[in-house]
């Protein structure tokens, strides 16, 4: 609605846990909401997020997660099924918050226009392929970030 | 007070960033000089709406907090 330029915001992605994809989604959709233009760089684990399978499966490990709210000692967190207790207890909260989920929020970065860049080098390095991420992503490297992020009012390493 | 909105939006029981987007979605759709009213429970969202009308240039009308209930009469600019 204001007259001048949009604010640019750009993003590096770059954790594939659940509790790691929320603050890039958060932000993101939140700037385009606010008349902001923003874009999202997804390197390393944080191509999880945009990947079609593994965005619904995104989890949260206790171990070596002192942050956790019920602290689980570290020699208990290794047990098998302690991540699966840890990711059903904190899809529980935020589903209670009422906040939307990964997949949700991916979706309406999509609706709103943010634009998504997948990491080229990291695709190759894991063995991804362009079509497990989802269709609305371009592909690109560090240039291609670089060039939109010159140009921006906001830069945040998530 | 009295203010007649032309659309009402409900986020009761959304928290953060549910409220902005769908508030931002509801206003796209309606004409310029129109009046959405937002309702949500999200303790931040008054915050955060002053934020967001400040940002976009839409004009927060009228606030008012009934109970739990935060309640935003917003009107589209141009």
């Amino acid at each position: 609605m204001t007259e001048e330029k949009p604010k640019r915001v750009a993003l590096i992605a770059s954790q594939g846990t659940l509790d790691g994809a929320y603050p890039p989604l958060i932000i993101a959709t939140t700037a385009v909401a606010m008349d902001m233009e923003v874009a999202i760089f997804f390197t390393f684990y944080g191509l999880n997020i945009i990947h079609k399978k593994k965005m619904h499966t995104l989890k949260v490990s206790p171990v070596g997660n002192p942050a956790m709210p019920m602290p689980i000692p570290s020699i208990v967190s290794i047990i098998p099924g302690m991540t699966p207790m840890a990711t059903g207890m904190m899809k529980s909260w935020m589903s209670k918050a009422g906040t939307a989920s990964i997949p949700d929020l991916v979706e309406a970065c999509v609706e709103f226009g943010v634009r998504m860049i997948a990491c080229q080098m990291t695709l190759d390095v894991l063995g991804i392929k362009r079509e497990e991420l989802i269709d609305e992503c371009e592909v690109g490297g560090a240039a291609t970030f670089l060039e939109y992020a010159a140009e921006a009012d906001i830069s945040l390493f998530m | 007070m009295a203010i007649q909105p032309d659309e009402v939006l409900d986020c009761s029981g959304l928290s953060c960033p549910m409220p902005i987007l769908k508030t931002k979605k509801a206003i796209d759709k309606l004409e310029v000089g129109q009046v959405l009213k937002m309702i949500a429970t999200d303790p931040g969202s008054k915050p955060d709406m002053e934020a967001w009308t400040k940002k976009t240039g839409h004009e927060l009308l009228e606030y008012q907090q009934e109970g739990e209930k935060h309640i935003f009469y917003i009107k589209k600019t141009g």
